[in-house]
């Protein structure tokens, strides 16, 4: 019997909190509709979340489309199929790889600072501070990073597809001596638009996820210096496995 | 007016606040003393809506808070402001960011007007010059002086001190209290200031509250709660051996 309710307990809390992130992330959404708008802020964090992650994405996605080539030449050579590595390293860069390394990199630079960030001003009281200014904290703190982070992702995936495939073409092409025209064209052949949207589909919600999971997990931080290392480390592997996860419910349904 | 009816609350399985009634009178500085962990801080948060009661009333001039939400509170809370313990001040911003950060934000100020308002807060705070410095270049005493510019600077009708001297030594502590009280004078907003520092509250307080077993166990201006016949707010109070209220010689147990 005990065990029965330990498993209820777990349920109950669990509902309790994904109905907790669920009124957070809503609630954050809602106040961006009320003005002040806060341009700068989104400004500010297109900064850290985007441009301050390109260089880790260009050079995870080099290496991924130049290890892509190498074994996808070791592969197709078995079978003689050598002049479809192109098509081999775009469609795994763009449907799958670049969506998932360049969220999971966003993650781990970018997903936890927000979370240390916003959990330091949880335990130092700023947060409080700003409510007693009449600032609504999810407005002025939340919102932006939320908006940032659907609009950085993106881009930043679409960054990682493109250095990816040359990454692949360098190794594929120049160091294999693979026939350039062959890489180029089985690309333009293979990958259809719908791959690429399927792309795009995958890091808008990506970028969702991961701010959404690290702002919420900041924002709960318990007043703590190990609270708040908890609240990181939690942050960081809720949203690579949500990551995972939702890439394999959305991959089924765009299929 | 600041009133509080019968305000429970308990945090996890403990009872905090056990039937707080308290009334604070406008325009004077209120001074709330107990032991540690009693729920003072609870209590100051409770007074700006930072925590919503279990049970019971919060009014503020009219108002009851302790079910509002939202844009009503916010409504409210632009009278007030708060200096917290540790100052609260936004590390990523220099003490005039911070000073001007609510002038930014909620008058939509600009400016030679910001410029004007926040040199002169941080002139009345003794911090003039240190405006370019970020508060992990600050001393404690320094920090809370920039604190309190910022509570200062939007000339609220009240404002609230969460153990304003925690942390100092027995100079810088007696700088900011007699900060407090220029300030207080100078601007008649209505003080509520949370502390431990017993016996020198009593002389720069109007009003004293004694918080005990969750409820208010005494309440008066500072002369007459001296005069208290309950043994235990005695043996507190006179801890040190004199206490000397606002404009009274001093008094011992």
């Amino acid at each position: 019997m005990e065990g029965i309710a330990r498993i209820g307990r777990y349920t109950i809390d669990l509902t309790e909190q994904m109905g907790r992130m669920m009124v957070f992330v809503l609630s954050s959404f809602a106040w961006l509709t009320r003005p002040p708008f806060r341009v700068y802020q989104i400004v500010k964090q297109l900064n850290f979340i985007g441009y301050k992650s390109t260089f880790v994405v260009v050079l995870t996605a080099v290496f991924t489309g130049m290890v892509l080539a190498l074994q996808g030449h070791y592969t197709l050579r078995k079978f003689g199929s050598e002049a479809v590595l192109g098509s081999a390293v775009a469609l795994s860069i763009i449907r799958e790889l670049g969506p998932v390394l360049a969220a999971l990199m966003v993650t781990a630079r970018a997903g936890s600072a927000m979370t240390a960030e916003i959990g330091i001003m949880r335990i130092t009281e700023q947060i409080d501070a700003l409510d007693t200014m009449a600032i609504n904290p999810l407005q002025y703190l939340i919102g932006p990073k939320l908006v940032a982070s659907l609009i950085a992702v993106p881009l930043l995936v679409a960054l990682f597809d493109v250095v990816g495939i040359y990454g692949g073409y360098v190794v594929g092409v120049q160091l294999l001596n693979g026939n350039e025209g062959a890489y180029w064209s089985s690309i333009e052949s293979a990958v259809e638009w719908k791959d690429v949207y399927g792309g795009i589909l995958k890091s808008i919600s990506f970028g969702l996820l991961i701010s959404w999971v690290c702002c919420y997990k900041g924002f709960h931080t318990k007043h703590s210096a190990e609270g708040l290392g908890t609240a990181t480390t939690e942050a960081v592997v809720l949203s690579a496995v949500l990551i995972l996860v939702w890439d394999y419910f959305l991959t089924s349904v765009l299929l | 007016m600041i009133k509080l009816v019968g305000v429970e609350k308990t945090l996890g399985k403990q009872p905090v606040l056990r039937g707080v009634d308290l009334t604070i009178p406008t325009g004077k500085l209120t001074t709330i003393i107990g032991r540690s962990g009693e729920g003072k801080s609870v209590l100051l948060k409770h007074i700006i809506g930072l925590m919503q009661p279990d049970r019971g009333e919060v009014w503020i001039d009219g108002t009851d808070i302790a079910r509002l939400k939202g844009q009503a509170l916010n409504e409210v809370r632009k009278k007030f402001a708060m200096l917290f313990q540790g100052a609260a001040l936004f590390d990523s911003m220099t003490v005039f960011e911070n000073v001007a950060f609510p002038l930014r934000e909620k008058l939509r100020l600009k400016g030679e007007i910001v410029n004007r308002r926040v040199e002169e807060k941080l002139e009345q705070v003794g911090l003039k010059g240190m405006g370019h410095k970020f508060p992990a270049e600050l001393s404690g005493g320094m920090r809370k002086r920039a604190g309190l510019a910022r509570a200062l600077v939007m000339e609220p009708e009240i404002i609230l001190f969460d153990e304003p001297t925690t942390g100092l030594d027995p100079l810088m502590a007696k700088a900011i209290h007699d900060l407090i009280v220029a300030m207080q004078q100078q601007f008649k907003f209505t003080a509520v200031m949370v502390s431990h520092e017993i016996p020198e509250i009593f002389g720069i307080s109007d009003y004293v509250a004694m918080l005990k077993n969750g409820r208010i166990a005494e309440m008066a201006p500072s002369n007459e709660f001296v005069k208290t016949t309950d043994e235990e707010i005695r043996e507190f109070i006179f801890v040190a051996g004199t206490v000397t209220p606002k404009g009274l010689p001093t008094a011992s147990l």
